[in-house]
């Protein structure tokens, strides 16, 4: 019996940068199309917007740093930043949102810092951050499901209120959110923040126009959507199960202890799971390979920590959704975790 | 404990004589020369704000409008031109032990000085700037000047060096304030005539209306991201320089 021998390394399969960002693109795509089948077509203007606001300003900045233009774009690391912006943001922002949003996320955050595998920060995040920060009222503007919106939206309509804001019977994103009963409609996760603010429980609330329809439904039906595309991803390993299953079951364990001691102020952990942007956070934002830990016990202490900051932030803290902040802040704590988490060199003695 | 003092002595004795050589190599220079170097450095080469990054605390923080920026701008240029102007005729006379002290009293007083004259003639300004006003006495910059220059050298030499200095300073202030005010607002100027009175008023400009200001521009982050590119486009000129 002959056997094959070779010198390392022994992984076979070539995979490269462009290969794995179409993967990571791909694997959006459920997310995407059940996100637009439920809100409608507008974040595929957002996504077009992105792309191209994107590759133009990496270009751009290649030919001012002096590196080959070509090769770098077509890795399409820039799309995947580009991508991840347009869906976390709402798909009926004003144009100039996302465009100063790309254009942050790739010329601050990524080439300022020294680009591709030198950034700090995750691009796309930072990028959602500043729009946070600086647009409040634009970032805010979530749109209820199409079946409880107040007036059919046509795909003209996207475009007009995108680029104008206001459709083309002059109607402002306000009084499109607005439903026939005439509520506005915030994300459900900043709808339960007010209430419990304004000292209604979480049962109580639950039972309210906005979650008793199938708005709340439709952030977890996306949810579910990204779930699939990040499990696709497990499957073909291209990202490793580290941070994403210790980042959900640190969501689960966080979010329990709170909800134990008081049910009728802090949501459950299965609510956490599926709302907001946790699903998208633990497959497709925290595992960025450029600032997210490298090495397994790091990976792991990494979507522990996140988890932990998630949760401490949305039930606490000032603004609804809290994955971005997170990410950023354990961003920022990597370099320290992957110091202290270094494997040991084998051979070497233990002390 | 004797020995210690013979040791300080000996030291101050050090000092003495360093700043005598200083100055014997200074004063015969031809004054013009010292004058260009001196606003070279303060301007350019040693910009307190952008080179020397000292007193970023006030720099960043008040720099959300061009008027907020002046306004603590010339402040810090009458305290650091004085504090020079005075450190430099006691420089003979303070006790090396204790010139730290001595100097902190002065510019704190000079401090309280602008503070009163703030408060009594540019209210609405005074009260925007707050608690920066006071925290002047901080600034590294001023204290530094007294220490690295005005201690060793000459009153009218002392004088020009802290005009420049403040000057730099002031620039930097007016630049980041000019930035942020436009990207935030679309405006300069808005609120001049808290500092120079009513008549000023109509140096406020709109360069664009907005219904959404930029907040970040007015946020402290804000100000680290432009303080950051400014820095940036210093070096640039100052690499096109060296490379002609």
């Amino acid at each position: 019996m002959a056997f094959f021998s070779s010198t390392s390394p022994h992984q076979q399969t070539k995979r490269r940068t462009p290969e794995i960002m179409k993967m990571v693109v791909f694997a959006l795509l459920p997310g995407i199309i059940v996100h637009s089948y439920l809100f409608g077509l507008a974040i595929y203007v957002q996504i077009a917007l992105a792309v191209i606001t994107a590759l133009l300003a990496e270009a751009a900045f290649l030919a001012l740093r002096k590196r080959s233009i070509l090769k770098s774009i077509k890795d399409y690391t820039a799309v995947v930043t580009a991508v991840l912006l347009a869906i976390s943001i709402p798909s009926l922002a004003p144009w100039w949102v996302i465009v100063i949003g790309t254009l942050f996320s790739i010329i601050i955050v990524k080439h300022l810092y020294g680009g591709l595998g030198q950034n700090i920060f995750n691009p796309a995040m930072a990028g959602y951050v500043l729009l946070l920060i600086s647009f409040p009222v634009q970032m805010t503007a979530w749109l209820p499901v199409q079946s409880m919106q107040a007036f059919s939206v046509s795909f003209s309509d996207i475009l007009s209120l995108i680029f104008t804001g206001f459709s083309i019977d002059g109607y402002s994103v306000t009084q499109v959110k607005t439903s026939i009963d005439g509520f506005t409609l915030a994300t459900p996760l900043e709808t339960i923040r007010n209430a419990i603010h304004s000292g209604e429980t979480i049962s109580e609330t639950l039972k309210t126009t906005l979650f008793s329809s199938d708005s709340l439904q439709g952030s977890q039906w996306v949810n579910l959507a990204f779930l699939a595309g990040g499990l696709l991803l497990l499957k073909k390993q291209i990202i490793l199960w580290y941070i994403p299953i210790s980042f959900l079951a640190g969501v689960i364990v966080f979010s329990f202890i709170p909800f134990a001691s008081d049910p009728d102020l802090y949501s459950s952990p299965l609510y956490h799971l599926f709302s907001g942007a946790t699903m998208l956070g633990a497959f497709f934002i925290l595992t960025d390979p450029v600032t997210a830990s490298t090495t397994v016990k790091g990976r792991i202490f990494y979507g522990l920590l996140c988890a932990l900051l998630v949760v401490v932030i949305r039930n606490v803290g000032g603004y609804p959704d809290a994955v971005a902040f997170a990410v950023l802040l354990a961003n920022m704590c990597v370099p320290l975790i992957d110091y202290y988490s270094k494997p040991k060199v084998y051979g070497r003695r233990r002390k | 404990m004797p020995q210690e003092t013979g040791h300080n002595t000996a030291k101050d004795m050090d000092m003495n004589e360093e700043i005598a050589a200083e100055e014997i190599v200074t004063e015969p220079v031809n004054d013009s020369a010292v004058y260009k170097e001196l606003s070279l450095q303060g301007l350019w080469k040693n910009n307190p704000g952008i080179v020397q990054l000292l007193g970023l605390c006030p720099l960043l923080a008040v720099t959300n409008t061009l008027t907020n920026a002046l306004g603590l701008g010339l402040a810090t240029l009458f305290v650091v031109i004085s504090s020079n102007i005075l450190i430099s005729l006691i420089r003979h006379h303070v006790p090396k032990a204790i010139r730290i002290p001595v100097f902190v009293m002065i510019i704190a007083s000079l401090v309280s000085c602008i503070q009163l004259l703030m408060n009594a003639y540019t209210y609405q300004l005074y009260l925007s700037l707050g608690i920066f006003i006071p925290l002047i006495v901080t600034n590294c910059m001023i204290i530094g000047r007294a220490e690295a220059f005005a201690s060793k050298n000459n009153v009218k030499h002392s004088a020009f060096d802290g005009l420049m200095m403040g000057l730099g300073f002031t620039a930097v202030l007016v630049l980041l304030g000019a930035s942020r005010e436009i990207l935030a607002q679309g405006t300069l100027f808005d609120g001049i005539e808290t500092l120079l009175g009513d008549w000023a008023s109509f140096m406020t400009v709109t360069l664009y209306n907005t219904d959404t200001s930029f907040l970040l521009a007015a946020l402290p982050p804000g100000a680290f991201i432009i303080m950051g590119l400014i820095i940036a486009l210093k070096n640039i000129i100052d690499n096109k320089i060296t490379n002609k």
